[in-house]
């Protein structure tokens, strides 16, 4: 797998290739990264209508079968399928991001164009207060929320959202700030728009590729951070499988039946690995286009 | 220079106000008296309020507040509401052992990261940089809990070489303590040097771009030679906001990888706290664990005034 990312040719140009587009060539990151995703976000869909056996069907007679026809990636101590629970944990991790980074987004992207438009006073004073939050990662956060209400997915969600604020808002700011000393920003001030239109439609618009960047990348983070929440047993509470308590009740088994790590292990690198190269595949992507297009 | 120390200073201690205040406030939001919660439901009233009274939750909130942080400052932050021991030498004893983990795993992450980032930069476009790249994207790609389980299954399982968790402190047995020091400090360090390994490629392309490296090259040096003799220097100021940031994510990483090798640092006091609802425990770890981060992050801005000089004067 590592080796495709890094000397895949790409040689064949898009199918639309158009004129100046010609000449760019399939990012490797972009078409692996969208791969990986697409393969975790598929295996989630189809958990829904189907999968080999019932992830959460705790059966004495299947206890650690080895991969077989019948169980793929082999069963676990309590005898549930493997492959069936790597599946399901495949929803719950995107679940899990989802709401983190639409938390983190609705949040970070507004403070980030606020701060970037208030450069001055208030502004300053506002990024000051997201700096603070950087102190706080989203796994320390996520362990304070759980020892005060609980550990359950929708506070992993939370704090991991919370967590992902600062990050947002920071590369917003910056991205803002590009954008307000631009000439179209000068020239619709000029004409009189409110900052509110401003934001909105001048803004927004051109900082949205540096938040599908980020939101790829957060998203990222939020897999892990799911994951090691749920491997020290404050995520996902079970019998719901996740990875990262699936790696949890693995441990014990290594001696026996070191396979149960690597498929939940692999999984979660799977994951991290799909959102990280989507991230920067579309950094690169968007970049350059941003510079031709002014 | 002075100016900017002071200036420097005061964000520190604005922040670390801040945070005390942020991390005070969050637990006594907490539903529930921390009093019947440590004693349990069979409690006595008068015996609840007598432990209110003995831990001083029957004052105001500002003065448990500033109680409770002076506890800190002066380095006596009073008992357990559970174990009723004093905190004090237990989270000393803990942080050093987490000291031992993170400051091991970060001098790993830049041994590996700072040769390898640099070759990685200087063959960007040859196979081996590429190869190097995608292992450190994979590396980034797995978490230190997750290194640390594969590291237990071949080096503890299947080779028998080191011993698959615990700790020894080094004063004991200092063989033993290396021994069980190697797998966490591998799995910590190198995830950490996966990712610092990306941001010393980055800064080092960008330096390689620079005219004065284009004229050491013209002056007959090899492009290793001129990049160590004229480009690292200059290449130091983002990896070492990098590594501030990253001390962050070692320190959190360590409260997994504790757990996972079984070692009683910070990481573990703080997931045994939260789960016996201890919770000027966990108040207190997450505090320090915030200083932490704010402390280095302090530090960090200081060495860029050592590193680059240019920022010493000027631009504010």
């Amino acid at each position: 797998m590592s080796d495709v990312s890094a000397s895949t040719p790409a040689s064949s140009p898009p199918p639309d290739a158009a004129g100046r587009r010609s000449r760019r060539r399939v990012n490797p990151n972009l078409l692996v990264g969208a791969s990986l995703v697409l393969l975790i976000v598929g295996m989630a869909i189809v958990s829904f209508f189907w999968t080999p056996h019932d992830p959460t069907l705790v059966n004495a007679a299947t206890r650690l079968q080895k991969p077989s026809g019948d169980y793929w990636f082999g069963t676990d101590k309590f005898g549930r399928d493997v492959f069936s629970q790597v599946m399901v944990g495949a929803r719950t991790t995107l679940f899990v991001g989802f709401v983190a980074v639409g938390v983190a987004t609705a949040i970070g992207v507004p403070l980030g164009v606020l701060g970037g438009m208030v450069s001055r006073g208030p502004g300053e004073v506002l990024m000051r207060g997201n700096d603070l939050l950087l102190a706080f990662p989203a796994l320390l956060l996520a362990i304070m929320f759980a020892a005060v209400y609980g550990a359950s997915t929708l506070v992993a969600m939370i704090a991991i959202g919370i967590a992902t604020i600062p990050s947002f808002a920071r590369l917003i700011r910056s991205g803002t700030l590009q954008v307000m000393g631009t000439e179209y920003v000068l020239a619709a001030r000029a004409a009189g728009r409110s900052p509110f239109a401003i934001g909105a439609r001048h803004v927004l618009p051109n900082v949205s590729s540096l938040v599908i960047v980020q939101a790829s990348v957060s998203f990222a983070i939020a897999v892990l951070a799911e994951a090691a929440l749920s491997f020290l047993g404050f995520g996902t509470p079970p019998p719901t499988p996740s990875w990262g308590r699936m790696l949890q009740e693995s441990q014990e088994m290594l001696w026996s039946a070191p396979r149960l790590a690597v498929f939940p292990g692999v999984a979660i690198a799977v994951a991290v690995l799909g959102f990280n190269l989507l991230g920067d595949g579309l950094r690169d992507r968007f970049d350059p286009k941003l510079d031709d297009r002014r | 220079m002075i100016l900017r120390l002071l200036q420097r200073l005061a964000i520190l201690l604005i922040s670390l106000a801040v945070s005390s205040v942020i991390v005070f406030a969050f637990m006594a939001v907490l539903p529930g008296d921390p009093a019947r919660v440590a004693l349990g439901v069979n409690a006595t009233d008068s015996s609840v309020a007598e432990m209110r009274r003995e831990f001083g939750l029957d004052r105001s909130p500002v003065a448990q507040y500033l109680s409770w942080v002076t506890g800190l400052v002066t380095l006596d932050p009073g008992n357990s509401y559970v174990s009723s021991t004093a905190i004090g030498p237990q989270l000393s004893d803990r942080l050093q052992v987490t000291l031992w983990l993170v400051v091991a795993a970060m001098a790993l992450a830049v041994v590996v990261a700072i040769p390898v980032g640099t070759v990685m930069a200087v063959r960007h476009r040859q196979v081996s940089g590429l190869a190097l790249s995608a292992v450190s994207q994979l590396g980034v790609a797995i978490p230190a809990f997750l290194a640390g389980i594969l590291l237990i299954t071949v080096f503890a399982v299947n080779l028998g070489w080191l011993p698959a968790n615990g700790w020894t402190p080094p004063a004991d047995d200092p063989v033993m303590f290396l021994k069980q020091l190697v797998l966490p400090v591998l799995s910590l360090g190198l995830v950490q040097a996966a990712v610092l390994t990306r941001y010393v490629r980055s800064a080092v392309l960008d330096v390689l771009r620079e005219d004065y490296l284009r004229t050491a090259r013209a002056k007959g040096l090899t492009p290793m030679r001129a990049l160590v003799r004229h480009g690292l220097r200059n290449a130091a100021v983002p990896v070492v906001t990098v590594l501030g940031l990253q001390l962050a994510t070692l320190l959190i990483g360590a409260v997994v990888v504790e757990r996972v090798f079984v070692i009683p640092g910070l990481g573990s006091l703080l997931l045994d706290s939260v789960s016996q609802r201890d919770l000027i425990m966990v108040q207190d770890v997450v505090m320090i664990l915030v200083v932490a981060v704010l402390v280095v992050n302090f530090v960090v801005d200081l060495l860029y005034l050592l590193i680059d000089p240019r920022l010493r004067v000027g631009a504010r």
